[in-house]
């Protein structure tokens, strides 16, 4: 080691750190002896606003925090409130939730293969998947009326049903993506560049993952099988067939392979959602939880007292808090919620985690080239959105 | 082991390190003592039948004026291998420290920053205790309940004197 570090601010407007993130970090020549992310540029107190707004309408700031995976976020709040109050969801509910949140994890892994590889230098990825990703865009908006900030799921189930046509624009989906995939791994997977630029770098052992609180595919390309999806199924994930891709040597290529592996997975149980969607309510028909239909209203006495009610006080659950953690794109995200018995949560907790995998990057980045920083930024796949919320 | 199984288990070899282990909405939920803390993590951590080898989450709920002890500090610890949750709380006061848990997890690292900069508990023997989300010269924690939501109102030339410039509480360095 040479007498003379330089520290060196990268960030926090640079756009290979995806976002506001500044990482301070102490070079030794090219190598980096230390390496600090410093956070908290995004903070726009999301929790703290939550608190002031009735359970419905708290759905709308969840989307804001990961938004690349509006879907995941979404899904995570409402079943923390569901089991809260106990609430049984319709099945067709559930499916049409598995069905888009797994287009979700497409549309987020695509965001991170395309900024990832235009990062180390493949420029023309990020054209290819910006391109099967405005797809996913446009079933967000078929569906909920807006391309990310969707808000479509509510406590209970649904917003709205599906409009006509859905399975047909799905089907287009499933008939076209695998070949594209099969385009994005002829581009990369044997690339001489992309395997130099990847193989060995930000290599982490299973133990130390687990210490670092690691989760989804970067915990998963260590050779560690945790999936929530298998291990602690929500949403009727129970009824999907898939594999869960596993990597072995934790480095940036396996977590590269791994989440491929995973944009073929969600396809499958994408079809399979599709194909076995069954008939039913969108939404619980507890009038205590969703708004009775507006025919109903018009015509019956009790139920124009239910929709007084719902919309002028909104959903009152008991006392009491409770946790739920669903597998999004990025890993474990966690949802507490902590209720007084007022319309309003008394706390609301999330369980980020970008935050967390962040955090672990001194031990990934310690010892490379600064030019493996940014590639290894890539392959934590993080969103400021939610790391700062 | 099922939850009910990891119950009984628990109220049998580390009965003294709980206040109350009660089942709620199929969760498991311990409430710990503050000085035992550390010492039944790494029990749960290591015992072969348990093995909480994933801490998942740490935050804080601020219970001002309905509780005695101010806080509840909440851990969820995870077992990668056996797929079960158990939740542990930890109820303190302005002035009570809470031990670490950076020595059995790096990810307990960033969590309880979070935690101290959000409601100002004092985790003791953190390697690194600073304000993780806001600026390192804020004043208050902005997760307390007596933090007000609308807490400076953003000045603009339209309405620079309708703000009550008086009565903002002062950052520090300000006069």
């Amino acid at each position: 080691m040479s007498a003379k570090v330089m520290t060196l601010n990268v960030g926090p407007q640079h756009p290979a750190t995806h976002g506001v993130l500044r990482v301070q970090i102490d070079l030794d020549g090219e190598t980096i002896l230390r390496a600090e992310p410093i956070i908290g540029y995004l903070h726009t107190g999301i929790e703290k606003n939550m608190e002031a707004k009735t359970y419905t309408q708290a759905i709308t700031m969840t989307d804001r925090m990961d938004y690349l995976a509006p879907m995941s976020n979404n899904l995570v709040y409402v079943l923390a409130v569901e089991k809260l109050m106990g609430v049984e969801v319709p099945l067709k509910a559930q499916y049409i939730r598995v069905l888009l949140t797994e287009l979700t994890r497409i549309n987020s892994h695509l965001v991170w293969l395309g900024t990832h590889a235009t990062d180390i230098g493949a420029m023309t990825m990020l054209l290819y998947c910006f391109r099967e990703r405005e797809k996913i865009l446009q079933i967000y908006e078929f569906v909920s009326g807006v391309r990310m900030m969707s808000s479509y799921f509510r406590i209970g189930g649904l917003a709205m049903d599906v409009p006509g046509g859905f399975d047909k624009r799905v089907k287009e989906i499933l008939d076209t993506f695998p070949s594209r995939f099969d385009e994005y791994e002829g581009l990369l997977t044997e690339n001489k560049i992309w395997k130099n630029r990847t193989i060995g770098i930000g290599k982490i052992s299973a133990v130390e993952a687990i210490k670092s609180g690691l989760s989804g595919p970067l915990l998963r390309a260590s050779g560690v099988n945790w999936d929530i999806r298998k291990s602690n199924p929500y949403s009727s994930y129970d009824k999907f067939e898939f594999d869960v891709p596993l990597g072995q040597n934790g480095d940036t290529y396996d977590r590269y392979k791994c989440r491929v592996a995973e944009l073929r997975q969600s396809l499958r149980i994408v079809g399979q959602a599709l194909e076995g969607m069954p008939e039913g309510n969108y939404i619980t028909t507890d009038r205590k939880i969703a708004p009775p239909p507006k025919e109903e209203v018009l015509k019956n006495m009790e139920q124009l007292i239910h929709h007084f009610k719902y919309w002028s006080e909104g959903i009152k659950p008991p006392v009491g808090d409770a946790y739920v953690s669903i597998e999004s794109p990025k890993g474990e995200i966690g949802c507490y919620v902590v209720s007084d018995g007022s319309p309003k949560p008394y706390r609301v907790h999330f369980r980020p985690p970008s935050f967390i995998n962040i955090s672990a990057l001194d031990k990934l980045v310690k010892g490379h080239m600064i030019s493996d920083l940014i590639a290894i930024i890539g392959t934590t796949d993080i969103v400021l959105g939610e790391i700062d919320r | 082991m099922l939850v009910d199984q990891i119950k009984e288990y628990l109220e049998s070899s580390r009965s003294a390190d709980f206040e109350s282990i009660e089942i709620v909405r199929g969760d498991l939920i311990g409430r710990v003592k503050v000085d035992k803390l550390v010492e039944l993590c790494r029990y749960l951590k290591n015992d072969r039948d348990l093995e909480f080898n994933f801490l998942s989450m740490i935050t804080a709920v601020d219970y001002l004026r309905t509780r005695a002890k101010r806080f509840e500090v909440v851990y969820s610890l995870f077992s990668i291998i056996h797929h079960h949750r158990i939740t542990l709380k930890l109820a303190v006061n302005e002035t009570e420290q809470v031990p670490s848990l950076t020595p059995l997890w790096d990810s307990a690292n960033c969590q309880e920053r979070e935690v101290f900069d959000m409601f100002g508990v004092v985790f003791s023997g953190h390697p690194n205790l600073k304000r993780i989300l806001m600026d390192d010269d804020w004043v208050g924690y902005p997760q307390r309940k007596d933090f007000p939501l609308t807490y400076e109102t953003p000045e603009f030339s339209h309405n620079r004197d309708k703000i009550d410039l008086a009565n903002r509480t002062p950052r520090e360095g300000e006069n």
